[in-house]
């Protein structure tokens, strides 16, 4: 696919991004701070929450496996998978945080448990999303083009 | 200047909004994402920034005889969390301007973090207009 090609299908893809809910204007936010000096800074930050998720997802799956469940404990996990999934601009994982917290504060094991299944969704699907971006990112600078700014 | 362990500094002199002076800026934030991106902001208006993971590391930098134009403290953090750092460094005589940052939207809480002696609370993430206000804010008065 030549340079012209790869940069529309990068732009549009993006929009899509947008337009489906899975990135908010935070996302822009972090695109707009990087440059020259810092061009990989936002591959950089998105897998730090990547690396940050993933261990959370893994404490909550444990947490709620308990005999007795400690929700003080399950909602400290779920606020620091909101904070973060709002800092990259990860909308619908921050907004299935929002609904996970309301559970813990009902302590309902039952609710928290389908609550943990829509975080593990949400995640995969935007990780699966911003994986594709930056694949494109790269196929856009190997083929010599610049990464079109959007947003 | 002396910096305790665990902290480190980064001065970027390309940026969005050139501020004369090296004003400096300690981010205290337990929050990996959140310093990456604190101190990416922080940096393109040319502001040296210096980091630490809890209060306590920053109450023991300005002991030891470090001084910053400016702190972001976050509220949460293990050791030692926002508000009691905060209430130390105004009891040792800090006058450095204190910008608090919480990820919890309630007033109550805020309100609480402000009376421990910060001038200003914001949510995190700071966006780029917050910044500049405070970067504004900073040279007005300080």
């Amino acid at each position: 696919m030549e340079v012209g090609q790869l940069q529309r299908k990068f732009v549009d893809y993006t929009a899509s991004l947008f337009c489906e809910g899975f990135l908010d204007e935070q996302f822009t936010q972090l695109q707009q701070l990087q440059d020259e000096s810092n061009p990989d800074f936002v591959v950089e930050v998105v897998s730090l929450f990547f690396e940050d998720t993933e261990k959370l997802l893994n404490d909550l799956t444990r947490a709620l496996d308990q005999q007795s469940v400690d929700f003080k404990k399950v909602d400290a996990h779920v606020h620091q998978l909101k904070g973060s999934s709002s800092s990259i601009g990860a909308q619908r994982v921050r907004n299935a945080c929002i609904a996970f917290r309301n559970f813990c504060e009902e302590q309902n094991t039952d609710a928290c448990s389908k609550c943990l299944l829509q975080v593990k969704q949400e995640y995969s699907l935007v990780k699966n999303k911003l994986d594709t971006l930056f694949r494109l990112e790269q196929q856009i600078v190997e083929a010599g083009g610049a990464v079109p700014m959007v947003g | 200047m002396v910096f305790g362990t665990g902290s480190s500094s980064t001065k970027s002199t390309k940026g969005v909004e050139e501020v004369g002076g090296n004003l400096s800026v300690l981010i205290v934030d337990d929050d990996p994402i959140i310093l990456r991106i604190h101190r990416m902001m922080l940096n393109k208006f040319g502001l040296v920034t210096h980091v630490v993971e809890n209060g306590k590391e920053a109450v023991d930098l300005f002991r030891s005889g470090s001084c910053f134009d400016m702190v972001l403290m976050d509220m949460e953090m293990p050791i030692m969390d926002g508000p009691k750092a905060t209430q130390e460094l105004r009891a040792m005589g800090v006058n450095s301007m204190i910008v608090g940052v919480t990820s919890r939207g309630l007033e109550s809480e805020k309100q609480s973090f402000m009376g421990a002696g910060l001038n200003r609370c914001h949510e995190k993430p700071l966006t780029t207009d917050i910044v500049t206000s405070l970067v504004q804010e900073l040279i007005k008065h300080y």
